[in-house]
């Protein structure tokens, strides 16, 4: 099994299933001869020619309508928006067109199709180039919402996201394309939609998170590594649906929640899991649910402002205190 | 004016015909209370539908708009499955889940309008470029008005439909008014066909008024689409005489401006040519207007003794997984 990069599993991914189903097609901007802002579709124009690899102009609301016209008559396009940043003009034929169509249709008509976006900060991408829009499209009924954290993930969820038969907004957290490696194999497998991964088990708190704050966690719990702590760490890879069964199990087990996530703080994922638990299991909260979220702010671009901007270990480090100690 | 056999003419008039009288009643329920969302009339437009779905076969695939009953028909939905959709009612093609012609068909090749106007091109272009990749003759058809031609997805779509020159036709219906925005204050120049030039492709002015302006138009546009030709804009001139909605009383519609359109009706000029050339006599135009008003009759009484949905059914269809069992 080779090591290799995130963004390398994603190109892997769509590679294997452009092989394996010939209705599996890849559309956005500079995906095709230039390979992708990322280099995420690099080779696949070659190997796939200009009729399964489209570039397009820039315009990301043409990319999605097109892609949904494409997925109506059967085909399972891949779109790319550069960058997340960038999908709030596809937004409207994302939330009305797209998510709407099996709906509005009574299961007459649907879209198989999936739209990949590098999202996120971390890069000094600035205002334009660091956003996590991944909220926006959970609260949209009739898309699925994926943000994958390791390399092993993003090949096997995007191969499932690929074979939905409903729209799936698949985030990459760029921040993560080349340092995330994994091991991954070469063969074909799938990883569920709506399935989190429990990372680490453990009793005294649940430290609940998903893309690349799932790094950020995981070095946070090396430095609690002294303190005699035992921590379960969940990886949520789907933010919608939400694996609520998994998320339940564990808080009724360790009574206590961190919930980090890189998007803004208010009515982001953790809002609504906070809510969720004070509904369903009020009883079992032991402590206030603590939040490790960025501020309400656009994303800021030199490197000390983003540096504070952003949600890092030592913020996670102290919500578990703070939930241990309560 | 092209050659056509009587009975493809009283066709095309059985076609306007029965948009306007299914309009009519729908004008008539609205009023006694049993439509309760917006009702958008073609009146004085449907030479527009009528001429470019004659066209059309059963593997195209078109987008119409709000103001498009009659294509709905021609493109095969039936008249009481459509009254049903009008009417919230379980029996229509979104089981009540949208409003009045937002329906969509797979089989009939018909893409569910929104409300979003001209969003359907870009998805237009799509389905287009679909039959363009798959190698198939087959052509998409998206209608818009000239109100929508100044949204941006007219443009992204159609400059996406001119780089890749897929099948697809584009009827603009410039019915001057957008709600209650004149055409003047809509655009600089004087019509949505000079548009198409900026995305390589041929746009044309027509009447849109007369039936067979409409009719050969389309049948050029279609022909070049299936040939590999590419896209064409067809823009049709013509009035919306009523208002937006049947709510509209639509006074900033000058009287006169409605009087002259009134004199254009399509439907009166066709008729008139018809009963002129001795295509159609009394008893055959009694025939028509018998046989719409029975066709009426069952799709009203069928669509009013539908069921409504019952209320939980609203949570189903978001996603595979919550369709039927």
């Amino acid at each position: 099994m080779p090591e290799i990069t995130m963004v390398e599993a994603i190109r892997l991914a769509m590679k294997e299933e452009m092989e394996r189903d010939e209705s599996v097609m890849v559309i956005g901007e500079d995906v095709g001869m230039y390979g992708g802002a990322f280099r995420a579709t690099e080779g696949l124009y070659q190997q796939f020619g200009p009729n399964r690899v489209v570039d397009t102009p820039i315009s990301e609301s043409a990319i999605v309508g097109v892609a949904l016209g494409l997925a109506i008559m059967g085909f399972r396009p891949v779109a790319e928006i550069q960058f997340a940043d960038f999908i709030s003009c596809g937004f409207d034929q994302i939330v009305n067109q797209t998510a709407t169509l099996r709906y509005r249709t009574a299961g007459d008509m649907f879209a198989p199709m999936v739209i990949r976006a590098p999202s996120a900060a971390g890069v000094h991408g600035g205002l334009y180039h660091s956003q996590s829009p991944e909220g926006w499209f959970a609260h949209t009924p009739g898309v699925k919402v994926i943000v994958p954290s390791s390399a092993y993930d993003a090949k096997g969820l995007l191969k499932a996201a690929i074979r939905d038969d409903d729209p799936v907004i698949f985030f990459e957290p760029k921040y993560l394309y080349r340092r995330a490696k994994d091991d991954v194999p070469e063969d074909d497998y799938v990883i569920p939609i709506g399935k989190a991964n429990v990372l680490q088990e453990g009793d005294d708190v649940s430290l609940i998170t998903y893309g690349s704050m799932v790094h950020h966690c995981r070095s946070a719990l090396e430095k609690l590594e002294a303190e005699d702590l035992s921590i379960e760490l969940i990886d949520l890879r789907s933010i919608m649906p939400l694996d609520k069964e998994t998320i339940y199990a564990s808080v009724k087990k360790t009574n206590r929640v961190v919930l980090a996530y890189e998007d803004h703080k208010t009515l982001g994922i953790g809002a609504e899991i906070a809510a969720l638990l004070s509904e369903e299991l009020f009883e079992y909260l032991d402590t206030p649910i603590v939040r490790v979220a960025a501020p309400d702010t656009p994303v800021p671009y030199s490197p000390p402002l983003e540096e504070f901007y952003l949600p890092k270990e030592e913020d996670i480090v102290k919500a578990v205190h703070k939930v241990i100690e309560y | 004016m092209p050659a056509l056999p009587k009975k493809k003419l009283l066709r095309l008039y059985h076609d306007m015909m029965l948009t306007r009288m299914f309009e009519d009643r729908l004008s008539k329920l609205y009023r006694q209370g049993k439509i309760l969302g917006g009702l958008y009339l073609s009146t004085g437009q449907e030479a527009i539908p009528v001429g470019t779905c004659a066209h059309l076969r059963e593997d195209d695939v078109i987008s119409p708009v709000h103001r498009d009953l009659g294509a709905f028909l021609i493109k095969g939905i039936e008249p009481r499955f459509l009254m049903a959709q009008i009417l919230g009612k379980e029996t229509g093609p979104s089981k009540g889940r949208d409003s009045f012609l937002h329906a969509g068909s797979k089989r009939l090749g018909i893409i569910p309008p929104t409300s979003i106007l001209a969003s359907t091109i870009p998805i237009a272009a799509g389905v287009a470029f679909a039959f363009k990749v798959r190698g198939e003759d087959s052509i998409a058809v998206s209608y818009f008005g000239e109100g929508g031609s100044n949204r941006g997805d007219f443009h992204e779509g159609l400059n996406f439909a001119g780089i890749h020159k897929v099948p697809l036709v584009l009827v603009c219906e410039n019915n001057k008014y957008a709600y209650s925005t004149p055409v003047e204050k809509e655009m600089a120049i004087c019509c949505v066909s000079y548009r198409a030039e900026s995305y390589g492709f041929e746009g044309v002015t027509i009447d849109g008024n007369d039936i067979f302006a409409v009719y050969d138009a389309m049948e050029k546009a279609v022909e070049k689409a299936r040939n590999g030709g590419g896209p064409t804009l067809i823009e049709c001139m013509t009035y919306r005489i009523k208002g937006h909605s049947e709510h509209d009383e639509a006074k900033y519609q000058p009287a006169e401006e409605k009087e002259e359109w009134k004199q254009k009706d399509p439907i009166a000029r066709f008729k008139k040519f018809l009963t002129e050339s001795g295509h159609l006599g009394e008893s055959e135009e009694q025939d028509i207007i018998d046989k719409i008003a029975s066709a009426l009759d069952e799709a009203v009484k069928f669509a009013e003794e539908s069921p409504f949905p019952p209320g939980e059914d609203a949570l189903k269809h978001v996603f595979a997984t919550n369709e039927e069992p």
